[in-house]
């Protein structure tokens, strides 16, 4: 049936904001049932370049999906109003009608019948999403990315806003999700040791593409220097993610 | 011709629970400022239809919606909403309303008088009460994961900016058929109050809506007889029953 194996295909992409280049000659393939990571430091463009292969904004370049793609979309953050009266069964009805395809994608993303605790309940269906914590609001999006089957997911900083108990969670989900046939997933994450464990490609992003590959092959300290400068000094792999977080984590946004 | 008591309390219900029902997305849209500026616009409409002798909410139609194509434009076409242009706008249709409306008409202009509400008006009301039930259904689902996240709407392939068209179109069709009932001045707080006081019950959208809708009937309902009582008129009443009803709602949120 398949021809091409590749469910994208970016080219020659550029993005450019009043003037200032964001995103210069960036191009990739993505082949179907692969787990890219992009990677870079803030202000890379890699919430850009979602942005772009979404349609979210203008670019030049061709960004081409497989004509069956169907994709579902994990924003990075979504400031929704406290007070908002939706819960999150109507949040998710906002997409499928049939509600036993709601109580699976809650049951994928951790939410279970009588759990012991409600943010691990099926009862967080009544719940309003502006009362939800971090975590639950990020596994709610990823079930609401889920519905209607998806063939791409698109995860933007998964575990931004979530606490290391809930990070490990969404990780695992990624994990899991990857056993599916033909699911694509494309993550941006500052975390080394997630893209080397889970990612089978990473596209490495400072404005322009400096690597892309197998992780532990093109992510070395040349590709590091390169996206982060020379100012990091390094010691062995295992430390690598040390250094980068000192350069990632304290700051929580991207472009 | 005297025009009977229950076919006003009829179109009272009409304009109440239209307004009741597109102010619930106004104001969790957090556009409430531009429904009670863009009511003002109807003024100038209204002026040359008293000029020309033709149907007051035909004008203030037109004039609606000419100024919503405006408003959209505008939204769309920046950054940040430019609330202080709209604001520049509306004032300037408002004086030039003012300076347009013969001398007698004008107070009914500003304030309404059910009294004068005709045949035709409450024919033109219901079809306009059809409408915007109908197209408000239709288009309800992604009018709300707009406001949840405009990005997660786009990337579903669904055309928000058209969305939010459609929307305002509407909101014009509402302002236009409360008019005669309201006035320019107070047709906007009609859309706003409801839905306001809906918000402070309401813990999920189907019953803040329900709510909102309810609301809008309940003021239009005890305004007007309130009003028919004591001879008073019934625009300002109405919408003082609205607000104190919002005053209510607010206490019982805060218990």
């Amino acid at each position: 049936m398949r021809e091409d194996s590749s469910i994208l295909k970016v080219s020659g992409l550029n993005v450019k904001f009043d003037g200032h280049i964001i995103l210069e000659n960036v191009s990739f393939d993505v082949k179907r049932d692969d787990t890219l990571a992009i990677i870079g430091p803030n202000g890379a463009g890699k919430t850009v370049l979602f942005r772009a292969i979404l349609g979210l904004i203008p670019f030049e370049g061709t960004i081409t999906w497989a004509p069956d793609v169907k994709i579902g979309y994990v924003p990075q953050r979504l400031a929704v109003e406290k007070d908002l009266p939706l819960t999150v069964r109507e949040f998710l009805s906002l997409k499928e009608n049939d509600q036993r395809q709601i109580d699976n994608a809650l049951r994928e993303v951790g939410f279970l019948e009588n759990a012991s605790h409600l943010h691990n309940d099926l009862r967080v269906l009544s719940t309003s999403i502006g009362d939800l914590s971090g975590g639950e609001f990020q596994r709610v999006l990823i079930a609401y990315a889920l519905l209607g089957n998806p063939n791409v997911l698109l995860f933007d900083e998964p575990t931004v806003g979530v606490d290391v108990a809930g990070e490990e969670t969404v990780y695992s989900l990624i994990h899991k999700l990857q056993a599916k046939s033909d699911l694509t997933i494309i993550f941006i994450s500052h975390e080394l040791e997630i893209v080397y464990q889970h990612a089978t490609t990473a596209l490495c992003l400072n404005k322009s593409e400096i690597c892309f590959g197998p992780p532990k092959e093109v992510v070395d300290k040349k590709a590091l220097i390169k996206m982060y400068g020379e100012g990091i000094t390094f010691y062995k792999h295992a430390d690598i993610e040390s250094i980068y977080s000192h350069h990632e984590h304290h700051t929580h946004h991207d472009h | 011709m005297t025009i009977n008591l229950p076919f006003l309390l009829f179109i009272g219900i009409l304009v109440g629970a239209t307004s009741g029902l597109l102010g619930s997305f106004m104001v969790i849209k957090r556009m409430s400022l531009v429904g009670d500026a863009l009511s003002h616009v109807a003024l100038p409409g209204i002026a040359i239809a008293l000029t020309f002798g033709i149907n007051p909410i035909l004008g203030a139609l037109i004039a609606l919606v000419v100024a919503t194509f405006g408003i959209w434009y505008l939204s769309e076409h920046s950054e940040v909403y430019p609330e202080a242009l709209v604001g520049v706008f509306f004032t300037a249709s408002l004086s030039i309303g003012l300076l347009l409306t013969p001398e007698p008409d004008l107070l009914e202009a500003l304030f309404g008088n059910i009294d004068k509400i005709g045949f035709t008006d409450g024919i033109l009301t219901m079809i306009g009460a059809i409408i915007i039930f109908a197209v408000t259904l239709a288009i309800s689902k992604k009018l709300l994961l707009g406001v949840v996240s405009e990005d997660l709407a786009k990337a579903q392939k669904i055309n928000i900016n058209k969305i939010n068209l459609v929307y305002l179109l509407l909101v014009a069709l509402v302002v236009a058929l409360g008019v005669k009932f309201l006035g320019t001045i107070l047709t906007g707080a009609m859309v706003i109050i409801p839905a306001a006081t809906a918000k402070n019950l309401a813990r999920s959208i189907t019953s803040y809506q329900y709510l909102s809708i309810g609301a809008g009937v309940v003021a239009s309902v005890i305004g007007i007889l309130v009003a028919r009582n004591f001879n008073a008129s019934s625009g300002p009443i109405v919408i003082l029953v609205a607000v104190a009803m919002f005053i209510l709602s607010y206490v019982l949120k805060k218990h």
